[in-house]
């Protein structure tokens, strides 16, 4: 399951519920991705997204299709917040449940190259030295066309 | 007339993130809001997402007056 949220999210919670009562699975992993307090040198006092409700889901929910499809797991989740986000808050949730770890550790980290690169989401920086609006880094499409060069050919 | 979306930086930088515009093309609607020299500037910039009717699309395409267009920048989740 994923989901857009514009309420704070609470990691803790979310991994409590989404290992509570499985017997089915050996490995969850769970990445929480923060609001730092600094950005390239640039101080941030908040960080607001932009999105598109009903469309980003959408394609957050085809990511969400592609990973399953991808790697053998027994269930995901994803979290990702929008509108203000304050320092040291939790952004984005995802947690992968898998029989053994492998397939749990890849997943979680495909998923999260995907939701960066691909989710129609679009961070702003506010802080002392004026507004930023934050584009994908090099690393980042680096990391996700890992998982381009090992897709099998159609 | 097309409904027209912005959103990021564009919204921003327009001051708007939705209006109605003429135009029955993406480059027709595209070339109205270049009109505004600093959208102009952010919709010439690589990596641009066009989307009609919640369908993402690349280089030109027709567009009817009851369609729902989107510019946004490249995305930054995560």
């Amino acid at each position: 399951m994923v989901r857009l949220e514009a309420d704070p999210i609470d990691p803790a919670a979310l991994l409590a519920r989404f290992t509570c009562d499985r017997t089915d699975v050996g490995a969850v992993v769970s990445f929480t991705g923060l609001c730092r307090a600094a950005t390239d040198g640039h101080s941030v006092g908040t960080l607001t997204l932009d999105a598109w409700p009903g469309y980003t889901e959408r394609i957050m929910a085809g990511l969400e299709a592609g990973t399953r499809a991808r790697f053998d797991l027994i269930d995901l989740l994803a979290v990702h917040r929008w509108g203000e986000v304050a320092v040291g808050q939790p952004i984005v949730f995802v947690a992968v449940a898998a029989t053994h770890r492998r397939a749990a550790f890849e997943a979680a980290d495909y998923l999260m190259d995907r939701l960066k690169t691909r989710a129609p989401l679009w961070k702003r920086e506010d802080g002392p030295g004026g507004r930023r609006w934050i584009e994908p880094r090099p690393s980042d499409l680096a990391d996700a066309a890992r998982w381009t060069r090992t897709e099998p050919t159609p | 007339m097309p409904r027209v979306l912005l959103f990021g930086a564009f919204a921003d930088v327009a001051g708007w993130r939705e209006r109605t515009i003429a135009g029955d093309t993406v480059e027709a609607l595209r070339a109205v809001l270049s009109e505004d020299a600093r959208l102009a500037d952010r919709l010439a910039r690589p990596g641009t997402l066009t989307v009609v009717n919640q369908i993402m699309v690349r280089g030109d395409c027709a567009v009817g007056p009851e369609d729902e267009v989107a510019f946004a920048p490249p995305v930054s989740g995560g």
